[in-house]
């Protein structure tokens, strides 16, 4: 994949399922493997278990934080029911990446079915290994560290 | 050189520690409530006041006695703060005063889309709008250089993607720089605002801003983009970032200081491009203050006055696209948690057929199915008064069905001056106002408030015991009671306080569901345990 063109990423799913916390893990492995990275996302009532998206974006020069409708690379769905209404931010040969992939019940913890997913997606990224582990391990506590990275290698090699 | 991903809240308080902030005041409200917990989280020393007005005036008096001051809150906050802000301005100050305002074009979490750059002109202070952390960071920065240099507090105008968005920073390695100790010294003419010293101060805040538009003129944190001479677009905010994506042949004008304009450089490149268009998220501010000044620029079609900003609604501005837009797919709406305690306050006053004069906060949700029992929401601390307007107007059969729902740090915030209200001037039949206290202000991240009795670090305070305040207000029927214990009993008890025709107070006391192992931990004096992934 080249890296001079923005790759765009959304993460999509309900509040409480972690979409913040994967889109910050993803963020944080793009620019510790040196990219210039925006991500954006609404807060606010992302706990009361509405619908919440999140978009990255990296490459070498990053402009708006928000992905243009129908120019995301990738589409992440923590749950199935936020496919429907986030297709139409997909490019029409991108690709669409959801929990179905993921053996739910290989996961020490159906909490980290986000970093599983993440997982999934670090396949059609270039980005080293490092980047991921250290930004897993970055943002979330030591105690949530081997489960996530379990999860992640779950998702990898899925 | 330094180099980090923050997001725009987080360099704000970065930048704030840096410069020499000694004291960051406010009151939570999203998109701004995490500045004040990472400047906290950074060392810096943080409260959070009952509300914003309260909050700007501890940063005044901070910023009087020479120490620099930082005050954020949302874009609805500075209505609250309004009254100190238009005389702060009079007044001027020693240390730099930077009030943050959050708005939120779009109203991804707010009651309207208010644009704060019209209280900078109001109120006559400068407004710089960073369009990324990068700008976040070296806007506070320049933001409290201004304050200081000028003697006048200054406008730091945010928006939600700014706020929330995480994007690079370059930094020089911090050399935290030497401020000097804070010292009062007294000065009655310049800060006692009788008649007598605010007309002079007033000419002396005009001429202020004739000096920083002259150096914003010159030496202003504005950028001039060479590009093609057909299409220059004048930008500020994230929609800068927007446009430049949109738009990358364009040539461009970005304004970081949007008040008071740098118009004679803005004439220069509106005079130097074939078409000019003035690109802002919110109300036409730039455009209309370009337009008044004789210079002719096309402003976006008023349809994009409503919510934010993106590349796809740059393009159809740039092409002047003013075809209906497509609806977004709907996501799913929010709703309170299974388990929430102000569940069973709504399905008691869904089953009683209340009239419900509702107010800001989780329980705003309330007004959703499957409860659908909220009448009436206006802004913070609305809910009693309104309701006592109400009761005092409608025929007996519906206004003794009248009652005010209102969050407990809702009620800390604006709720206290109604419930004196209602004491004073009390309605025909009584009244019925009930509490929500879930011990938290949950709404907006669980942050503490004045009646949790612990402090933004959430060590233990002084705590304002609502009872306590009740009764020695001269509430005569006051009931404190856990809702979701036996939900019937609740449903009865409003039923026997609307029925008594007597003021009542009922205080539905359950923590937060999701705030509630926190606030254990709070209370054992232990740091929380983060259970989300
Ligand atoms: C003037 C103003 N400041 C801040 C806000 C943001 N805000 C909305 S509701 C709320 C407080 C909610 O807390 P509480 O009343 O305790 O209700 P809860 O969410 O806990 O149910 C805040 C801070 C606002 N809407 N208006
Ligand atoms: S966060 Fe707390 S107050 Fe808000 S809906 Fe959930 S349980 Fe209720």
């Amino acid at each position: 994949m080249s890296t001079t063109r923005t790759i765009n990423i959304v993460i999509a799913g309900l509040g409480g399922q972690g979409v913040l916390k994967a889109s910050d893990i993803t963020a944080d492995a793009a620019f510790r493997a040196g990219f210039n990275v925006k991500k954006s996302e609404l807060h606010g009532m992302s706990q009361r278990g509405g619908s919440v998206t999140s978009d990255i974006r990296f490459g070498e020069s990053v402009l708006s934080p928000m992905i243009p409708e129908g120019e995301a690379d990738f589409l992440v769905a923590i749950s199935p029911e936020q496919v429907e209404p986030n297709h139409h931010l997909l490019r029409p040969e991108g690709t669409l990446i959801h929990a179905g992939l993921i053996d739910a019940g290989a996961l020490k913890n159906k909490k980290s079915v986000n970093v599983a997913l993440l997982g999934k997606l670090s396949r059609s990224l270039q980005l080293p290994d490092e980047a991921w582990m250290e930004a897993i391990r970055a943002n979330l506590p030591e105690k949530l560290h081997e489960v996530n990275l379990n999860a992640f290698v779950l998702g990898r090699t899925a | 050189m330094r180099r980090l991903l923050l997001s725009g809240n987080e360099a704000v308080a970065l930048a704030a520690l840096e410069s020499g902030v000694r004291l960051g005041t406010g009151y939570p409200g999203t998109p701004s409530t995490e500045i004040l917990e990472a400047f906290s989280g950074l060392g810096g020393r943080a409260q959070w006041s009952p509300n914003e007005k309260v909050a700007l005036e501890v940063a005044i008096g901070a910023a009087f006695g020479g120490a620099r001051a930082l005050c954020t809150m949302k874009h609805v906050g500075l209505n609250v703060a309004a009254d100190p802000l238009f005389t702060v301005a009079y007044t001027g100050v020693s240390g730099g005063l930077v009030i943050v305002s959050a708005d939120d074009p779009g109203m991804a979490s707010s009651q309207n889309e208010q644009d704060n750059r019209r209280y900078a002109e109001a109120a006559g202070v400068p407004a710089l709008e960073p369009s990324d952390s990068q700008e976040a960071y070296e806007f506070t920065a320049l933001a409290l250089e201004i304050s200081e240099r000028w003697e006048i507090p200054v406008l730091l105008r945010l928006t939600t993607r700014v706020c929330h968005s995480k994007t690079v920073l370059l930094l020089p390695e911090c050399t935290t720089r030497a401020v000097p100790l804070p010292r009062f010294t007294r000065d009655i003419h310049s800060r006692v605002m009788i008649p007598a010293n605010a007309r002079p101060a007033h000419r002396r805040l005009r001429a202020k801003l004739q000096a920083a538009r002259e150096w914003n003129e010159a030496s202003g944190p504005n950028r001039w983009t060479e590009g093609e001479r057909a299409l220059g677009i004048i930008a500020s905010g994230v929609a800068y970032m927007h446009a430049r994506e949109a738009a990358p042949a364009a040539s461009f004008l970005k304004i970081g200081m949007t008040y008071p304009l740098p118009l004679d450089t803005i004439r220069k490149f509106a005079t130097g491009v074939e078409r000019c268009v003035v690109i802002e998220e919110g109300d036409p501010f730039l455009a209309d203050a370009i337009r008044a000044a004789g210079i002719q620029v096309e402003a976006k079609p008023e349809m994009y006055r409503f919510g934010e900003l993106n590349v796809g609604r740059m393009r159809r501005i740039l092409t002047n696209d003013v075809s209906p837009e497509p609806a977004p797919p709907r996501g799913t709406p929010p709703q309170l948690c299974p388990g929430c305690p102000h569940r069973a306050v709504f399905s008691a006053l869904r089953n009683l057929g209340c009239i419900v004069s509702g107010d800001i906060g989780c329980y705003s949700l309330g007004v959703l199915p499957p409860f659908e029992a909220m009448d009436t929401l206006v802004c913070m601390g609305a809910a009693i008064g309104v309701g006592l307007g109400l009761r005092h107007v409608l025929p007996p059969g519906q206004r003794r069905k009248v009652v005010s729902v209102i969050g407990d740090s809702t009620f800390v915030h604006s709720g206290i001056t109604g419930l004196v209200e209602m004491i004073y001037n009390p309605p025909e039949d009584g009244y019925v106002l009930i509490i929500l206290d879930n011990g938290t202000t949950a709404m907006t991240g669980m942050q503490e408030h004045p009646g949790t009795g612990r402090t933004l670090q959430h060590t233990a305070t002084g705590k304002m015991i609502f009872e306590d305040v009740v009764r020695a207000l001269g509430v005569p029927r006051v009931h404190v009671i856990d809702p979701t214990i036996n939900p019937q009993e609740f449903e009865n008890l409003i039923a026997a306080c609307l029925d008594s025709l007597d003021l009542s107070v009922v205080i539905a006391r359950r923590n937060c569901l999701l705030a509630a192992s926190a606030i254990r931990q709070y209370e054992k004096c232990l740091e929380p345990v983060h259970e989300h992934n």
